[in-house]
């Protein structure tokens, strides 16, 4: 493959229903593309565990995936309340997930965390109020 | 050890059979998601008390052979026939977590 794959996704907020679908499509689409899988483990968790946050803490938002011969390139865009403190929401444990989402397994603080452990290259751009932008990358 | 050895075990129904030649790599307990996303073994099976749409998510994207549904817990019709879609087979208990994952892990010499 030498031109870049670009793969768009909408994700709606609050729907746990459908939390996932994004990552599993991309994770299909990988796999059909021969990349090795471990390199798929990692993209599928890494973009499920952000696909999750746009759901639970900033009502959605839209997530474009591009494939390229040294890379795989995520980015998560929302318009969410923002992070006030980054350090912070990296520990691992720390989270501010409602009892309900609790419920359903989710909101361990974990996210974050695997996400950073899972990528090579990971960078969050945030504006209280305005939203977040994660970009990660995975060197194939 | 395959997914058939375990249809074989008397404490577990199968609701979706998946693909009985599948073989199993490990057991693995957990009922946080997220944990499980990143410590869910390929191949493996997957004995927890969290049965929703999301527990079919994980499983799918951490290529686990099969989950085990403990102390009675279910899951929905359409979230099976997911499962079904994508060859991964789902079983039921009414045992604890650990009693269930001890007879498989017994069973399979795993
Ligand atoms: N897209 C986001 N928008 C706003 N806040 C977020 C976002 N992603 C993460 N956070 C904040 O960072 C915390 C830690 O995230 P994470 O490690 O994924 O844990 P969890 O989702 O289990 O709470 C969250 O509880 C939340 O406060
Ligand atoms: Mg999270």
């Amino acid at each position: 493959m030498s031109e870049a794959l670009t793969f768009n996704y909408k994700i709606d907020g609050d729907d746990f229903t459908r939390a996932g679908e994004a990552s599993s499509s991309v994770k299909n689409k990988l796999k059909q593309l021969g990349l090795d899988s471990d390199i798929i483990r990692k993209v599928a968790i890494a973009m499920y565990e952000g696909e999750i946050n746009m759901v639970i803490h900033a009502d959605g938002g839209s997530i474009t995936v591009t494939v390229s011969d040294s890379d795989i390139t995520m980015v998560l865009a929302d318009h969410g309340p923002g992070i006030p403190d980054i350090e912070k929401a990296m520990q691992e444990g720390y989270s501010t997930a409602r009892p309900e989402v609790r419920s359903l397994g989710f909101g361990a603080g974990m996210g974050l965390p695997n996400m950073k452990k899972y990528t090579d290259e990971m960078h969050i751009d945030t504006v209280i109020g305005q939203g977040t932008t994660i970009t990660m990358k995975v060197h194939i | 050890m395959k997914i058939k050895d375990i249809y074989e075990l008397p404490d577990c129904r199968f609701l979706v059979k998946g693909d009985p030649e599948r073989e199993i790599s490990r057991v693995f307990c957990c009922d946080l998601l997220s944990i499980a996303m990143s410590k869910a073994p390929a191949g493996g099976v997957w004995v927890t008390v969290m049965g929703n749409k999301n527990t079919l998510a994980v499983a799918s994207l951490t290529d686990t052979a099969c989950i085990v549904l403990a102390e009675g817990v279910s899951l929905d019709d359409s979230t099976l026939a997911k499962a079904e879609e994508e060859g991964i087979a789902v079983a039921a208990t009414e045992l604890p977590v650990f009693d269930m994952a001890l007879q498989i892990y017994k069973a399979g010499d795993l």
